[in-house]
């Protein structure tokens, strides 16, 4: 990926918080580049870092969290923004007008007093946009998260049901242009039916108002219908990345792969489900080597005494395994069809190992 | 197994709340809000139901009125032939004493935690129910009735269990001690409300997996409620139960797994198994499967096909005429659309344009 191609990019990250038993390490050595225009999908168990990883990304890890590394972003144009190191001014217009966040449960990022027309205003008002202009703006993004402005507006909160506030939160957070959208378990505790139909309006955003898109979640049958790029973490780190297709048809870490097998498919037959066995890691005591060997079935002494590095698998592809040429053996995936992806879907196996 | 009569039996039930204008009764006016509109449904001895629908569809009411947590606004609900309600108030002749019919009607939600004692032990808030319905046992006999479960649900040594309090057992533990409770009064019927819905996705099978275990060990049958298709079609492939799919209130289609699955009738049905993203799957360029995201307001149900609004097949007649039951390939099998009967003025009648609803969704 050529250098003028990514908007964020993340060196060396570490996110620690200093606890009773020890350094809790959250997020170790990250190093991960996010295209401009992509969507990168961010997957992991509860608790593997990816919620930290993702806030770091606007320096918004809370306190007494320590980040340290570089996270740089790259305007289309002037110079990069070294976001770790912007003071709490700086920061306030960077996350609103060059990277934007939603949370999980739209319920407490909303005032509950304010009505939903208020919270654009003040937001504007903070940071000194036109006003009516502003608010033309924001009727226009409502309208393209599928609500109707006039009601919306003029609502409190609690009027709306639990996916219409999610939308209006999108909403707002588009609201003063930024270029990349954060989304962290955006859906979750939604049903079902509206976490596909959010997935599916922000592809629509994405393309309406070129957004580059990171989005977080443990939903990996969901993740995969909008991500470009998956980059898998466990044990806080990112253990492999790819093409949602290359993860897809031909994972190359044995995690990966599992995540894949326990995930519930409609059309898997009953039988073949299965789960991960073992317990998840520890932040504070770090076993040696790679962090997943004790759950692996792969792992050697090779595996428990030294971290393997990402090792590239093809051109837009790594695995941080030792044995990545080996894991579609050792770890099958039911689900997996024989047949090769269908056409269109975003893979690089048509070209080749080079 | 089956007798003349099901084991349980709902007819033509309805649900109806009345709202009282909200906050400080500031609107002035009360809203009537039909949580269950007109179901019927049967239940036979071993089978399992499951019931999938979006939140506030009527599911969970529509299950509470089944093991009569509810009283239906009309309608009734039998269990061996004997009105529930009408055993509670003691009206007719009662063949099943109201007590009898409690106990062999139970319930395990969505939240496990709320169902037990926190300043309990474990062992305390099993022994009660025993206690109450077998006062006959033995406090050993009661012991034993526990441990023996607890060993079949594979917490083991069961002491170590249930001598903990709630908040020292995992979600999973939790759950297992409440479906435990639960068959310790050998009951016929079990409602798993959203049962397994906070559980982790990784523990989820392995719940559903001892659920159906323990249903052949206790001849129990099962309404399941769920709002997510994949559970739903885990836990009815592997008991050969059907699948119901409610809307506003409403059964919108039943079907066996196989029906619900490779051959949904109803638009409503396909849109929650669009909703049910699979891994593996050759989508190509999709198109939403609704017209409109949001449910519309349960007060003020639209004219004709409830669904009609959001559904992207709708045309006029849906606006004005609201759909039978249209049976499809086996007896049980329906669904509520016209689109289930090829001989229908529906597949003359004019479309909706895209337009008019496009702005609104």
């Amino acid at each position: 990926m050529s250098e003028t191609d990514t908007i964020v990019e993340v060196r060396d990250l570490d996110i620690t918080f200093q606890m009773n038993r020890g350094q809790s390490r959250v997020v170790r050595d990250v190093d991960l580049d996010v295209a401009r225009n992509e969507t990168l999908g961010i997957i992991g168990e509860s608790g593997s870092g990816k919620s930290m990883l993702a806030s770091s990304f606007l320096n918004a890890v809370v306190e007494p969290g320590v980040s340290t590394g570089e996270v740089t972003y790259h305007p289309e144009d002037g110079d990069p923004i070294p976001v770790l190191e912007l003071s709490e001014s700086e920061l306030d217009r960077f996350r609103w007008e060059h990277v934007a966040m939603v949370f999980q449960g739209a319920m407490s990022s909303f005032n509950p007093v304010t009505k939903i027309r208020t919270h654009f205003r003040e937001t504007l008002q903070d940071h000194n946009c036109d006003i009516p202009a502003g608010m033309d703006r924001a009727r226009e993004l409502l309208e393209s998260v599928y609500l109707d402005p006039d009601r919306i507006l003029a609502s409190h909160p609690h009027e709306l049901s639990g996916g219409m506030k999610q939308r209006a939160l999108i909403a707002l957070s588009l609201v003063l242009e930024p270029d990349v959208l954060v989304l962290d378990e955006p859906t979750a505790a939604l049903d079902l039916l509206m976490q596909r139909s959010i997935v599916t309006l922000l592809r629509e955003l994405q393309e309406e108002y070129d957004l580059t898109l990171v989005f977080i979640t443990h939903d990996l049958p969901l993740l995969t219908k909008i991500a470009d790029r998956l980059a898998v973490m466990y044990a806080f780190n990112v253990v492999e990345i790819g093409t949602t297709g290359d993860l897809l048809y031909n994972a190359s870490h044995p995690y990966t792969r599992a995540l894949l097998d326990t995930t519930p498919d409609l059309n898997v037959p009953v039988d073949e489900m299965s789960i991960i066995e073992g317990s998840k890691p520890d932040p504070v005591d770090r076993i040696p080597g790679c962090s997943y060997n004790p759950r692996c079935p792969m792992a050697d002494d090779h595996c428990r005494s030294e971290e393997p590095p990402m090792m590239e698998v093809r051109d837009t592809q790594e695995s941080a395994c030792f044995y990545y040429d080996e894991a579609a053996d050792a770890v099958p995936i039911s689900a997996a069809p024989d047949k090769n992806p269908p056409a269109g879907r975003t893979t690089a196996i048509d070209g080749g190992d080079n | 197994m089956n007798t003349s009569e099901p084991m349980l039996s709902m007819d033509n039930v309805s649900v109806e709340f009345t709202e009282d204008g909200g906050l400080l009764g500031i609107s002035g006016e009360s809203e009537t809000v039909r949580a269950v509109n007109d179901v019927s449904l049967d239940l036979g001895e071993q089978e399992t139901l499951t019931l999938i629908g979006e939140s506030g569809c009527g599911k969970s009411t529509l299950g509470k009125t089944a093991i009569g947590a509810q009283k239906p606004t009309s309608g009734t609900v039998s269990y061996r032939g004997q009105d529930i309600w009408e055993a509670r108030n003691g009206a007719g002749h009662v063949s099943i004493p109201f007590d009898e019919i409690r106990h062999s009607l139970q319930i395990i939600h969505q939240d496990p935690g709320s169902a037990l004692n926190p300043n309990q032990r474990i062992l305390t808030s099993l022994m009660l129910p025993l206690k109450q319905w077998y006062p006959d046992l033995s406090r050993e006999e009661r012991e034993e009735r526990i441990h023996t479960l607890f060993e079949r649900v594979g917490m083991s040594p069961p002491g170590d269990y249930l001598n903990r309090y709630p908040h020292q057992l995992s979600g999973g533990e939790t759950q297992r001690a409440v479906l435990v409770r639960a068959l310790l009064l050998n009951p016929d019927l079990i409602l798993a409300d959203e049962a397994i819905s906070a559980l982790d996705v990784s523990l989820r099978v392995e719940m559903m997996d001892l659920m159906l275990e323990l249903q052949d060990l206790f001849q129990t049958s099962y309404l399941f409620i769920s709002h997510d298709m994949s559970n739903a079609r885990y836990i009815a492939e592997k008991s050969g139960g059907r699948i119901a799919v409610m809307y506003l209130g409403e059964i919108v289609e039943v079907g066996t797994v196989e029906a619900i699955t490779e051959n949904p009738q109803h638009p409503y049905t396909k849109a929650l198994q669009w909703a049910t993203a699979n891994l593996y799957e050759d989508e190509g360029e999709e198109e939403f499967p609704l017209r409109k995201i949001d449910v519309p307001d349960p007060t003020n149900r639209p004219s004709g096909c409830h669904f009609h609004p959001r559904c992207p097949n709708a045309r006029e007649v849906c606006q004005r005429q609201h759909p039978e039951q249209i049976h499809v390939g086996e007896e049980t099998n329906y669904a509520r659309c016209f689109r289930a009967d090829e001989n229908h003025e529906y597949w003359n009648s004019p479309e909706i344009p895209a337009e008019s609803s496009e702005d609104a969704r």
